[in-house]
């Protein structure tokens, strides 16, 4: 048969209705098996096997392939081939689901293959700021409510891509499928994360599983640790600076070396957010015992370690030294048009903003309170300050961040996303330019075409807004 | 699958989602969503583009957002196709999911200007300038894209599903 007849038959299989169980999504093995290596026989009945190859030593695998070997039953998987694999989380928000429910509707599914596994998020545009947006919001909770879907945050709750994590719905080794291109985020878990669009979610729903290319990946190897004020986000900023944003296209990226125990959890999760800001299917972190503390804490569950294999085969490995970093910034309009903060020094700023699902946690802006304390941001420039979930926001009001900010001239907004894609509350106007923490730095992002926006870490947009213009967060912290 | 011939418009690299659905017309019907496109790029595309043009691209073409109204503007401006240097992950596949023809096709910024009629042939998986005669090859479509665009998009292939389970 040839090659193109027999991979098609194998996405056929989906055409095919299972009587047995929600009728849809066939065999998928349970997450706390990942470990093992399983298949399935013709018959779906499974079994264990060492992962063999034919020589008869077993194959190492990148996280990548072993999630994706797992949601799909194989034994092992390498990169080029393309799988079928069951999701273990689907996620959505508010400017997606209330079309998404509508298509799943249409196209004959009264109702997800599993409610227990999706969630949806409603963070981009609230609380509504239009009338279209409150109806919108509206269709969503009455499509949550008929659906029997268990886990919906309503405005005011948080970023999706903060929720996932802090509600303990995140663990290593899981599919996680989003309508956000940041699903990446869940990789600093060691889950696999990735978006996906709206038609893709309606077929995820429907059957519970999606067709995978597995990819390639591409290990950085992190030595040594941050030099305070350098933090996570001038990591990754320098990456897509140094390699470019296509460097990872189509690929997986792992984060290794001994520099990973170095960084947080919240440091992690900037990081693997903005993989896809250099083309990252999935950007892992492994699972270890900062992830453990910080899971056990979310979900009460002991978790145990998950990386790749020793002998997992890489398609490039770059070396990072932590030490050596300085703070960064994204220049317009590309993600990976990367200076080091010193050498843009000086760019007058109108807008400063610290908040998204790359960097509105609470270490964020406990590094911009220490900054601020005691004293005002530049006259003429305004910061607009945007807690990712309510969470942080009423830790932050705890420990006396808030406080600090507000002294300092912060204009305080609901968790959510805020600006960031450019929705609402602090768009730019033409020729305005603004500085801020999130992950994209497109023309026309966050409103006027002829406006500018620069990227860069918490402690450099906080220095930035001190002085008005973008400044070395060196100058006012020193490690 | 079939041969596909249209007129060229040219577009750069790192043509981000923004630029094709800008965040602000996140709600805003289709009908609307289409006038945006590109034009802070190339304001006369969506004002002149045919049904049957064919957009060319640089490279990682539709980066940023899983938002599907990326492409999906694009179709309902009626391209038929876009060839890039290359795609961003999620807009290929979204691409592909709504039943947009899109392949890779590295170097096609160098034989063809704006105005070209191009053919891509689907079978053969080339692309030929008819004005020129200078011919490339295109990245073959795996089968499960294949399958998707043979059904006019993976929601028609969900609806055969669904008719079937009921």
């Amino acid at each position: 048969m040839p090659a193109a007849r027999a991979a098609s038959a194998r996405f056929m299989h989906l055409h095919q209705p299972n009587t047995a169980g929600d009728g849809l999504s066939g065999p998928a093995v349970p997450l706390q098996d990942i470990t093992k290596d399983q298949t399935e026989r013709s018959d779906g009945t499974r079994f264990c096997i060492m992962n063999l190859h034919p020589g008869g030593h077993r194959l190492g695998m990148t996280m990548a392939e072993k999630i994706l070997a797992r949601a799909s039953g194989r034994a092992n998987v390498r990169p080029g081939e393309h799988v079928t694999a069951a999701v273990d989380l689907a996620l959505t928000h508010d400017i997606f689901a209330a079309d998404l429910f509508d298509l799943l509707s249409d196209s004959g599914f009264t109702c997800p293959w599993d409610a227990s596994k999706v969630v949806v998020v409603l963070d981009h545009l609230v609380p509504a700021p239009t009338v279209v947006a409150a109806t919108v919001h509206r269709r969503i909770r009455e499509h949550v409510r008929r659906m029997g879907i268990v886990h919906f945050y309503d405005a005011g709750a948080g970023i999706c891509h903060q929720l996932l994590p802090e509600r303990g719905h995140v663990r290593p080794g899981m599919l996680i499928v989003g309508t956000d291109s940041h699903t990446t985020t869940h990789g600093a878990l060691g889950a696999a994360g990735t978006g996906i669009g709206t038609s893709e979610m309606a077929y995820v729903l429907a059957t519970g599983r999606l067709w995978f290319r597995v990819p390639e990946t591409v290990r950085f190897i992190l030595h040594g640790r941050l030099r305070r004020p350098v933090a996570a986000k001038d990591v990754v900023l320098s990456i897509a600076g140094r390699f470019g944003a296509d460097v990872a296209q189509y690929r997986a990226i792992e984060f290794a070396g001994p520099g990973v125990a170095e960084l947080t959890v919240a440091g992690r999760l900037s990081v693997s957010n903005m993989a896809v800001e250099i083309g990252a299917k999935f950007g892992f972190f492994p699972a270890d015992a900062k992830t453990a503390t910080y899971l056990q804490a979310r979900t009460g569950a002991v978790v145990a370690p998950f990386g790749p294999d020793p002998d997992a085969t890489y398609a490039a490995t770059h070396e990072i030294d932590l030490d050596a970093l300085a703070p960064q910034v994204a220049l317009p309009h590309t993600v990976d048009n990367v200076r080091p903060v010193s050498e843009v020094a000086g760019i007058a700023v109108d807008q400063a903003f610290i908040g998204s699902c790359t960097n509105g946690r609470l270490e964020d802006l406990e590094q911009a309170a220490e900054i601020l304390r005691g004293r005002h941001i530049s006259t003429g420039t305004r910061l607009v300050v945007v807690p990712a979930s309510a969470e942080i926001l009423r830790e932050a009001e705890r420990c006396g961040v808030l406080a600090t900010l507000v002294d300092a001239g912060a204009i305080i907004l609901p968790p959510g996303c805020g600006p960031c894609f450019g929705g609402h509350q602090g768009l730019l106007g033409p020729g305005e330019r603004c500085i801020g923490t999130h992950n994209r730095n497109f023309q026309g992002r966050m409103g006027s075409p002829e406006a500018e926006i620069y990227l860069g870490s918490p402690a450099t947009v906080a220095v930035s807004a001190l002085f008005g213009r973008i400044t070395d967060p060196r100058r006012v912290l020193v490690a | 699958m079939r041969v596909i011939n249209g007129r060229v418009w040219k577009v750069g690299d790192s043509i981000s989602t923004d630029l094709l659905s800008p965040g602000a017309y996140a709600y805003a019907p289709l009908e609307v969503r289409r006038q945006h496109v590109l034009e802070t790029v190339h304001p006369r595309f969506a004002r002149e583009a045919r049904p049957g043009d064919v957009l060319v691209a640089g490279r990682n073409f539709g980066c940023g957002s899983s938002r599907e109204s990326a492409p999906e503007n694009l179709k309902a401006l009626g391209i038929a196709a876009v060839v890039a240097e290359s795609f961003a992950r999620i807009f290929l596949r979204n691409a592909i999911a709504i039943g947009l023809v899109a392949v890779t096709c590295p170097g096609i910024g160098a034989i063809v200007e704006e105005g070209d009629p191009l053919d891509l042939d689907l079978e053969a998986f080339s692309v030929t300038n008819v004005r020129t005669g200078a011919s490339l090859p295109v990245h073959p479509l795996s089968s499960e894209m294949r399958e998707i665009l043979e059904h006019g998009g993976i929601l028609a292939v969900l609806k055969a599903l669904g008719s079937r389970s009921r």
